[in-house]
């Protein structure tokens, strides 16, 4: 094996060399930390409490400018959720105007939504939206699935072990506090941006949205910027993957049962061929 | 190796219908009395874990068209009514994303595995060339599905890639117009997409049944890489390979399910969740991790039109295999020299797949090209020099020698 080896260990040292060589165009941008979060793992749940009081963050501050289009008012009565009953559910919808069916003079007139509808979005289109904040502020529905950041070898190999699927959430959770307000020398931000170290590039459009005592929680969580940002990221979670906790369940289920089987077979097939085997 | 069925059918309906269709004899001769080497190690099950897994794709596939919308403006959000209101929809969408890399992965395997104990050499030429069909057909089913969410991704995967056409000289540009069916990636590509994404995987059922035929014509080849000479070197296919092949299905199941339920969207990239926008490019457009040794082999190559060449060549290199390896000893078992070339071989794919993913710039585009080098020497240069100069191993007499402990004691 000695060309074998030769070969290989200059393989290792040029691969190993490679992205020290690269290192240049990489990003500054800090990995954001991660995250103890209840719907981790193989066992992980949502925490209603927390998808509860996140659902508020988001009514109170976040849906001012995004949108939740793919989320409907009756998911947040299903299983898995945020756990309000169909009434509470109907309840929220309620309290949301959404443009109803023509009438007899083919006039559309707002009606109050219901338990069928989406989450409204807060802009009639994109230019709207831009002709205000000079931005497209993107609809939240799938965020927490459609934000990431590399992990890097050999990190990236241990989280298929470690079932490591929160890069979305300690993202969002990184971000919203990762606001600076005086940007570090020798940095310029576009006109009208502001300076946080977790977004690439730096310069983003969303003015900080957190501040300690902003929203009123009655659960006795603290009201700090920090449990804002995480509960905002878990509901954000949900409502990306809203059948997580049924993935899980029966994954741990689907897994009984082909270990058993495998065992089952392989004791099979030594039993099969232990004649042969023989001779 | 085939022969003639020895089915006897025992009740009447079945004397009938054998003399009119003989289906009962031709499962019973394929897959029952079917000769298997006896030698064959747990790298031989890939083939029938492979065919598991175009089911489970065709089936999941034809279940989520039933949901999906084949518009620009509708498919986002119709994988996600998929994975949010169809009844387990998120499981058959995850079965599927992942199901396409599982398939890719023991298509892999099972390609190595090839290549190590040289099961494409004579008389499994043929055999082994509608293997690379199969795989190319399996590329481009990944690559029409993958456009098929249009999520950012999906789009510009698909713009990098049919761009790729317009390298060919004078008619490339028209070329591309053609596949796009429009002058930019948009609704006209992702329904041809979307249907010729449904008729594929039937073709390639079509000749995964031409290689399952070419494989009962010739036989299998083993570990040993000599054929059977005896009935003592074979076994009954059933219930010797069904039972072999069934446990180690179920194995590659708990890692199919692992990430199916646990990391679904490991395999995936972020950026295709957010929906396709034509305005934004990508920092970073990386395709799926199964195309990545051959997208850094294009990138490796300076010049455009040299680089698709390049990546042309890397896979249809695979199907003057047989011809290229001049060596008349099959298995790598028995090729001391030839068994480091081939690990060499591997490193550098998983390598070129590492370096795939990396931005083309510095260091990674010279280990690339190193690496593009050493891929295509070893078909063309080491394959065929090695079988002229390698000093091989004496081949053991026969398949039961070599499995079964000798007089003396010493295991073969």
């Amino acid at each position: 094996m000695a060309i074998a080896r030769t070969v290989l260990v200059l393989a290792a040292s040029l691969a190993l060399a490679a992205p020290a060589l690269a290192q240049e165009h990489e990003h500054d941008t800090p990995s954001p930390p991660t995250n103890r979060w209840s719907f981790a793992g193989p066992f992980g749940k949502f925490d209603r409490g927390q998808l509860q009081r996140g659902l508020k963050v988001y009514r109170e501050v976040c849906q001012v400018c995004h949108g939740l289009k793919l989320v409907a008012f009756r998911t947040l009565a299903d299983p898995g959720g945020p756990g309000f009953s169909t009434a509470q559910a109907a309840a929220i919808a309620a309290e949301y105007q959404v443009p109803g069916e023509p009438d007899d003079q083919g006039e559309i007139k707002p009606r109050p939504a219901g338990p069928a509808d989406s989450f409204p979005t807060p802009f009639p289109n994109d230019n709207a939206a831009r002709a205000r904040y000079n931005a497209v502020p993107p609809d939240l529905s799938v965020i927490a699935k459609a934000r990431g950041f590399e992990r890097g070898f050999p990190l990236w190999v241990w989280d298929m072990v470690i079932q490591y699927q929160e890069q979305g959430p300690d993202y969002l959770t990184a971000l919203m506090q990762g606001y600076q307000d005086t940007p570090p020398a020798g940095v310029t931000l576009p006109p009208g941006n502001f300076y946080n170290k977790y977004y690439p590039g730096h310069g983003i459009a969303m003015p900080p949205p957190l501040t300690d005592k902003r929203v009123d929680y009655t659960d006795g969580a603290p009201m700090t910027v920090e449990q804002y940002a995480k509960d905002i990221s878990a509901f954000l979670m949900w409502t990306a993957e809203p059948h997580l906790e049924a993935r899980k369940r029966i994954g741990f289920q689907v897994f009984i049962f082909l270990i058993v089987l495998a065992g089952l077979l392989y004791f099979t097939k030594k039993k099969v061929w232990r004649e042969v085997e023989a001779h | 190796m085939s022969g003639h069925s020895t089915y006897q059918p025992q009740s009447a309906f079945m004397k009938w219908m054998e003399r009119r269709l003989p289906i009962a004899g031709l499962v019973y001769s394929s897959f029952i009395v079917y000769p298997v080497p006896r030698n064959l190690n747990y790298w031989w099950t890939f083939g029938g874990i492979l065919a598991f897994m175009l089911g489970v794709q065709i089936i999941t596939g034809i279940v989520l068209a039933m949901h999906y919308t084949p518009h620009v403006d509708f498919a986002f959000n119709s994988v996600e009514q998929i994975m949010r209101d169809v009844n387990y929809g998120w499981l058959l969408r995850y079965i599927h994303a992942n199901g396409a890399s599982m398939f890719f992965l023991a298509a892999y395997i099972h390609m190595f595995r090839g290549m190590y104990y040289g099961s494409y050499k004579e008389p499994r030429e043929v055999l082994w060339i509608l293997g690379v069909i199969i795989l190319l057909l399996m590329i481009m089913t990944g690559f029409m599905g993958y456009v098929l969410p249009w999520g950012q991704m999906s789009f510009w995967a698909a713009t990098v890639i049919t761009n790729l056409f317009s390298a060919i000289p004078l008619v490339g540009e028209s070329i591309v117009t053609w596949l796009w069916g429009g002058f930019a990636v948009g609704n006209p590509t992702l329904n041809r997409f979307y249907s010729l994404h449904y008729l594929l995987p039937f073709v390639i059922a079509g000749v995964v049944v031409l290689h399952i035929w070419a494989l009962h014509m010739v036989g299998q080849n083993n570990p040993d890489g000599i054929e059977p000479k005896t009935e003592k070197d074979t076994v009954a296919f059933t219930p010797y390979a069904t039972i072999k092949d069934g446990f180690f299905m179920v194995v590659f199941c708990v890692l199919f399910a692992w990430f199916v339920f646990y990391i679904p969207n490991f395999m995936g990239h972020p950026d295709n969740y957010i929906p396709a926008n034509p305005a934004v490019t990508p920092t970073h457009i990386v395709p799926e991790w199964y195309y990545l040794p051959f997208y850094a082999i294009l990138r490796a190559i300076p010049n455009k039109l040299f680089g698709v060449i390049a990546l042309g060549a890397s896979i249809l290199v695979l199907a003057f295999l047989p011809w290229l390896d001049t060596s008349k000893v099959r298995s790598a078992k028995y090729r001391p020299l030839y068994r480091q070339f081939f690990w060499i071989f591997v490193v550098v794919c998983i390598g070129l797949g590492w370096l795939g993913s990396k931005p083309p710039e510095g260091a990674y585009v010279l280990l690339a090209r190193l690496f593009t080098v050493y891929y295509f020497a070893y078909f063309l240069i080491i394959l065929p020099v090695l079988g002229l100069v390698e000093k091989t191993k004496p081949l053991p007499s026969s398949i039961s020698e070599s499995v079964l402990p000798s007089k003396s004691g010493a295991k073969a």
